[in-house]
């Protein structure tokens, strides 16, 4: 073990005075120590922490454009506000929740599942998560300086694109919500090569392609969505940008503009994004369901290869938004048979889910119930999904509550379900206790009841034509009663994620401390201590096998009756396989940085300067991002040792 | 089982375990290189949207907005020039990768400065151009070419700027002795993001100028 020694006598010796623009930052304890960190699963926190807190920023404008509908003739909100809020309700889910918390799970699972000791670039993911920090503020000031966003998650030209002067919109918002989107664009391009480099490159000795679990092919697959479908929606809103503030003509009809052009350059970017949310809460699902029901998933290759069907299949849909565009009938049914062919896949997945769980020794814990949910619910929201390929169907439906229903059904009562289930399963893992089952049940049952009541009654209001994003409706249209109850359901939602901060709270104060591997599962993360340690392996694995870790646990009998291995292979209770005269100084993990985080607070910087044609301010952003650049090119990514490998 | 035979090759845990170079990435290709195409193939696509929105837009400045149309403003001759000399920086651009890749940091500072050169030979031109333009009476808001034109060419103009930052801090990285040979990717990198750049250009010189409007 020599080289391990030699290393911890480098440790101790005094540290090099380095002469750059900044010293390196070195807290490791305290709050400096988030802000400057480059570690994978600190920043993974600081992404679940910070989408949970705009889930509940978007969940309250829910609740208020709720307590609006509750009544016919509502008049809690007035209908500028309205327009805002469910501007920024949808704006907040997909972008502020959906997408940063797949960073999240991404972040802090990825490596370990595929026996990393972090992502390929460390300050890259420092980057990406205060870019949507700085993005997420931004959009957020909006309501401080000149009006929210407020033409819809989708902002529609021309109603978005139309002079500020002679404008539709006359406020702000179009402008800080085309900005701020291009900015959090940016971030999650960052952060999608990040991931693929890293999944691509960075796989321990023996970790094929097939034998990564599901959770990492799948955000494999979101990685390449996302790398693909921001640049449309950038140009497009570049587009109405300049549009709205230079004078452009790219979607005013009255000059030779096109305002479909931008439903095109939206949908073909809005499409493949909800798979780019759904993907990863199916990926988590895939790694619930094995380990609650003993079983390895049915189909792995199948669940797999559907997954990146789904990725193909996804750029060949986008019209079926459109539908009601004009846009000939060979397009829309073209349009309607690719929709139609995206539900095989799909639908694959879901027997193949529940073939997991059938004749399995199912432990109903609180993880595996969420899981469950998911499958019932995004089943409900697919067919309901299959009803908007009949294009007659779908005109009908369109703009109406019945598409509210569906799209919550997929988003909410999948994604959301899946996340949920995601905490409770990988806790322990994150932050060494175990969440409480009780508090966890009551967590879900509510769940469950508030969500359907809320949801399910919208699908009835859709028929009976009641159309969305309008602030209030008449009395006698027949829609009183299911809207009060829609109302009543987003209020037990509500009760449901305080139920769930309280079990957060509760488990770190008198929370029951969770062993390495608490629910004996299969995959890489719980072979190493809870919560893991900075370098995450203390040796890297070596895998042989699909599940390597459930491998390493059992086997089984002639006749296939699984025996668990004696001790060497694995002690459940405590998995750590640290080997003995191991000194973690030896391994060398990046050391933490001020730069991302400059170069990061240049783009709100520019932001406001475009927004509000501060050209001073424009200026100032463009110089603190040069300096953020230049310095983050001179840091090393690894502070070198005195004496170490650095030549120069 | 399988730990046991890692906890034999303390090897694993030596330094630098996860400054991963080419020979120890699982597909042999380095961590900086892959993002690099990655990211290139991102901005393919956003160049793609812009050049798509051109042609859906080409032609249509007839009937809707009067105002200079492209045959009236398109000096083909004058472009022709300024994108020889910015394909030709890529050429220059090679020749400072081979001079790295050999240690001949001498030629390699002579090529990055050259390829910086011409790739603002080529901005300069597009500045006059726009300027030509605009005294010509071609706005943004004139007419679909003036719309289209400005920003598809404007865009790809503040393209070749960052790429001449780069390239200009290369050459400065390397002035500093701090670009030694086993370094090369660097400039590699660098040089990659250039001809992305001149591709690019080449679609849109064929689209805009190439290309008759009025059919």
């Amino acid at each position: 073990m020599t080289t391990v020694e030699d290393a911890t006598a480098l440790v101790h010796a005094p540290e090099k005075k380095h002469s750059r623009l900044l010293d390196r930052p070195r807290a490791t304890t305290g709050p400096w120590s988030w802000v400057t960190t480059v570690d994978h699963k600190k920043i993974a926190i600081m992404y679940g922490t910070l989408a949970i807190c705009f889930f509940m920023v978007g969940g309250v404008e829910a609740l208020f454009i709720r307590l609006q509908l509750a009544r016919p003739n509502g008049t809690i909100l007035s209908a500028a506000r309205y327009n805002e809020f469910f501007t920024m309700h949808g704006t907040t889910m997909v972008f502020l929740l959906g997408m940063p918390i797949a960073a999240a799970f991404g972040n802090y699972l990825v490596p370990l599942m595929i026996g990393a000791r972090d992502v390929a670039f460390p300050r890259m993911n420092m980057l990406g998560f205060w870019i949507f920090a700085c993005g997420g503020i931004f959009l957020y000031s909006s309501f401080a300086l000149g009006g929210a966003p407020d033409g819809g998650w989708f902002g529609y030209a021309p109603l978005t694109s139309t002079p500020l002067a002679a404008g539709y919109l006359p406020g702000r918002g179009a402008d800080f919500w085309c900005v701020g989107l291009i900015m959090l664009g940016i971030g999650s391009v960052a952060t999608a090569v990040n991931f693929l480099v890293t999944i691509l490159n960075m796989r321990a000795p023996g970790m094929t392609m097939m034998r990564m679990p599901v959770f990492v092919w799948m955000i494999l697959v979101i990685a390449f969505l996302t790398l693909f479908a921001m640049p449309p929606v950038t140009a497009a809103l570049i587009m109405v940008f300049m549009d709205r503030n230079f004078h452009t003509n790219f979607f005013n009809a009255a000059a030779g503009g096109d305002p479909l052009m931008y439903q095109n350059l939206f949908w073909i970017f809005g499409h493949p994004e909800v798979y780019i949310l759904i993907l990863p809460g199916m990926g988590i699902v895939s790694e619930i369901l094995p380990v609650f029901s003993r079983k390895p998933l049915f189909g792995y290759s199948i669940v797999v290869f559907s997954g990146i069907a789904i990725g193909f299949l996804g750029w060949g849909v986008w019209a079926h938004h459109m539908f009601v565009s004009g846009l000939g009938p060979i397009a829309v049914s073209a349009f309607g048979l690719s929709t139609m062919l995206i539900a095989i896949p799909t639908g694959v997945k879901i027997f193949n889910w529940l073939a997991t769980v059938w004749g399995g020794a199912v432990r109903l814990r609180t993880a595996m119930l969420f899981a469950l949910g998911f499958i019932a619910q995004f089943t409900i929201g697919g067919l309901s999904g299959v009803m908007h390929s009949i294009v007659p169907s779908d005109t009908q439906q369109t703009d109406t509550y019945f598409v509210v229903a569906h799209f919550h059904y997929v988003l909410f009562g999948g994604l959301v379900f899946a996340v949920f289930g995601g905490f409770y399963y990988w806790w322990p893992k994150f932050f060494g206790r175990m969440l409480n089952e009780k508090l966890g049940k009551v967590n879900f049952w509510l769940m469950v009841i508030g969500f359907n009541l809320t949801f399910f009654p919208m699908h009835f209001l859709g028929f009976e034509g009641q159309p969305r994003r309008t602030y209030t409706y008449p009395s006698g249209m027949g829609w009183d009663t299911l809207n009060l109850l829609a109302t009543i359901g987003a209020f037990i939602i509500a009760l449901s994620v305080l139920v769930f901060l309280v079990n957060v709270i509760y488990t770190a104060r008198r929370g029951e401390e969770a062993p390495a591997d608490p629910w004996d599962a299969r995959t890489l993360e719980w072979s190493i201590p809870s919560p893991p340690p900075e370098y995450n392996f203390a040796v890297v694995p070596v895998v042989t096998s699909l599940d390597d870790y459930w491998h390493r646990k059992y086997t089984e009998d002639d006749e296939g009756r699984l025996v668990r291995l004696p001790a060497g292979g694995a002690d459940g209770a405590d998995g750590d396989q640290t080997p003995v005269g191991f000194d973690p100084h030896s391994i060398h993990m990046p050391s933490p940085s001020y730069w991302p985080l400059i170069f990061a607070v240049s783009l709100p910087t520019m932001g406001y300067g475009f927004v509000f044609k501060n050209w001073y301010l424009l200026a100032a952003g463009v110089i603190v991002a040069f300096f953020g650049l230049v310095g983050w090119g001179i840091e090393p990514p690894t502070e070198p040792e005195p004496h170490g490998t650095e030549a120069h | 089982m399988a730990q046991a035979v890692v906890a034999a090759e303390p090897a694993e845990v030596e330094p630098g375990q996860i400054v991963a170079h080419g020979h120890d990435t699982n597909t042999g290709v380095s961590n900086a290189k892959l993002a690099i195409w990655l990211f290139l193939s991102s901005e393919a696509l956003f160049f793609g949207a812009f050049i798509s929105t051109y042609f859906l837009y080409r032609g249509r400045d007839a009937q809707f907005l009067h105002g200079p149309t492209p045959d009236q403003l398109l000096n083909i001759p004058f472009t022709s020039v300024t994108s020889f000399i910015l394909l030709m920086s890529s050429l220059t651009m090679v020749l400072a990768l081979a001079a790295i890749q050999r240690g001949d940091h001498r030629r390699l500072r002579i090529w990055l400065l050259a390829t910086a050169i011409f790739g603002a030979t080529f901005v300069g031109g597009q500045v006059y151009e726009f300027t030509e333009f605009y005294r010509q009476g071609l706005h943004l808001g004139t007419n679909m070419f003036g719309t289209t034109f400005f920003v598809l060419t404007g865009l790809h103009g503040a393209h070749v700027t960052v790429g001449i930052i780069w390239l200009l801090l290369v050459w400065s990285r390397s002035m500093q002795g701090r670009l030694p040979q086993e370094k090369s990717e660097a400039v590699e990198i660098a040089g990659l993001y250039w001809h992305f750049v001149d591709i690019v250009w080449i679609f849109i010189f064929t689209a805009i100028y190439l290309i008759p409007t009025h059919t």
